[in-house]
């Protein structure tokens, strides 16, 4: 128990890294979910074929070999890019989640109902117009239950990190190991450090879906939620 | 470009839709002057939502051209070819004619408010201050002043469908296009929204295309019905004597099954 105190700076540098690349890593994730998502659903096939072949290269490749190739081959000829350590892990992260994100961000959109697109061409909205006002909204509160679920995976991916000399998490556990020599508890510890980390991000995440839900007439909004008293959430939607 | 009284709202010439191998519509022709009343009528698969649809743009024509007042619309001659106007130039026409729909496709993430003013603004240009204005004056014509704030997925069906009809007319349209839009709601909900109807087409001169079983409303509503079978027109005439005395016996069929 002595060490677990004695390593606890150790375990804030680790718990950041791993913050940093999740973070980081969803956000760029995020950004390549859209651009590839909307890609795949061009009319023109310069953006549909392009968008199409990088979403099956990085969800098709492993996330290791991933890493591995940005850290170790990009810096070598021809390429002669270095890149830090941590650069690699987000790029990595957000290639590699962005990809399946952006099958969400497809798939979202095409949910939409199509009396919806029908209603927005008849008020002549135009396609980015119609895309910006009328069809993401509704399709943001489908992308996000699959968003938890990529997000929490991001997550457990991050650890990979590890194996590129950053100090995240997964590094600290290896530390902790070194230190206690108790193998039984470092990775108990590691399990249990995940865990809580990633919960804590689905009920962010389950806030936020709750709150894009509330926005197109679904559920309680999140004020009704985070309130102590209970709500009663029947009878909100009066069908014909 | 002709542009007057006389020049026709609506005009199909030859207009063939097909589904694959489902030929819908056939070289169809025929006009709507300015300030008609048009019902189609006839069954389920004839062609008359095509029709709607195709003036909507959200189904293409295989063959023809249709005029909307006098001015190609989708497509046009050129160097004797049919050729697709492109879309910037369709937008132009488009924003003329206004739809509700059966399901009303009211924005579920936006206001009634919101809903009604989106258009206007945004594709017409107007002030939002002169937006709001005429949103209001509009729900207070379809009986829903009060809803103004509300959201859409809080109204009933009939309170909906007049909140969709507020918003195609926000547009100004010459030309509304009504398909079956009391058909998915309570029997006890059309009444409001026909009355509605019944107001606009009293008060107003837009042209009125419209599909629906109310029979009713048509004969009062309508100066002209066209009866549909196997994307072709079989019968035209004035309500009172297509509903009392039908000419074609596929006519005389459909209005026994649906009377």
């Amino acid at each position: 128990m002595q060490e677990l105190v004695d390593l606890l700076p150790q375990l804030g540098e680790g718990i950041l890294v791993t913050l940093e690349l999740t973070i980081a890593g969803a956000a760029l994730a995020l950004i390549i979910a859209f651009i590839l998502g909307l890609g795949s659903r061009a009319r023109t096939r310069w953006a549909r074929v392009p968008s199409r072949v990088v979403v099956e290269f990085f969800r098709g490749t492993s996330l290791v070999v991933q890493i591995f190739w940005l850290y170790y081959v990009l810096p070598l000829p021809p390429f002669y890019v270095e890149l830090d350590p941590l650069a690699c892990g987000i790029l990595a992260l957000g290639l590699n989640y962005g990809a399946y994100a952006a099958e969400v961000v497809r798939g979202s959109i095409n949910s939409v109902p199509t009396g919806q697109w029908e209603a927005a061409t008849a008020l002549d909205l135009g396609g980015v117009h119609r895309l910006r006002r009328v069809i993401l909204p509704q399709a943001w509160p489908l992308m996000m239950p699959m968003f938890t679920n990529l997000l929490i995976q991001l997550v457990k991916g991050s650890a990979l990190a590890a194996y590129i000399t950053l100090h995240d998490l997964n590094f600290f556990i290896g530390e902790l190991r070194k230190g206690t020599t108790d193998t039984v508890f470092a990775y108990t510890v590691g399990l249990l450090l995940y865990f809580v980390f990633a919960y804590a991000l689905t009920l962010i995440m389950n806030a936020l879906e709750a709150r894009a839900k509330n926005k197109v007439g679904q559920g309680p909004s999140l004020r009704e939620i985070l309130r102590l008293t209970p709500v009663r959430t029947t009878g909100t939607e009066v069908r014909s | 470009m002709p542009d007057n009284d006389l020049t026709p709202a609506i005009e199909f010439q030859g207009v063939g839709k097909r589904f694959g191998d489902n030929v819908v519509l056939d070289g169809l022709d025929f006009t709507v002057a300015k300030g008609d009343r048009v019902t189609l009528i006839g069954p389920s698969g004839s062609g008359k939502t095509t029709i709607l649809r195709l003036l909507m743009t959200l189904e293409e024509a295989n063959d023809g051209l249709i005029l909307v007042d006098g001015q190609p619309y989708t497509h046009e001659i050129r160097g004797g070819r049919r050729v697709a106007i492109p879309e910037k130039r369709r937008s132009l026409v488009r924003r003329r004619v206004g739809m509700v729909f059966q399901q009303f496709n009211l924005f579920p993430n936006m206001s009634v408010l919101e809903n009604i003013i989106e258009a206007p603004v945004h594709v017409l240009g107007i002030s939002r201050a002169q937006a709001v204005a005429r949103a209001e004056d509009l729900l207070e014509k379809v009986g829903l002043a009060d809803k103004r704030d509300a959201r859409c997925t809080q109204l009933s069906g009939g309170q909906q469908q007049r909140v969709a009809i507020a918003r195609a007319l926000a547009m100004e349209p010459e030309i509304l296009l009504l398909d079956e839009v009391t058909s998915a709601l309570d029997p006890e909900l059309v009444a409001d929204v026909l009355g509605v109807l019944r107001n606009i087409a009293e008060t107003t001169d837009i042209t009125m295309l419209i599909v629906t079983h109310e029979m009713q409303f048509a004969r009062e509503v309508s100066n002209r019905v066209l009866m549909f079978d196997g994307g072709k027109i079989i019968e035209e005439a004035d309500p009172e004597s297509i509903f009392t005395s039908p000419e074609h016996e596929r006519t005389q069929e459909f209005l026994r099954a649906v009377l």
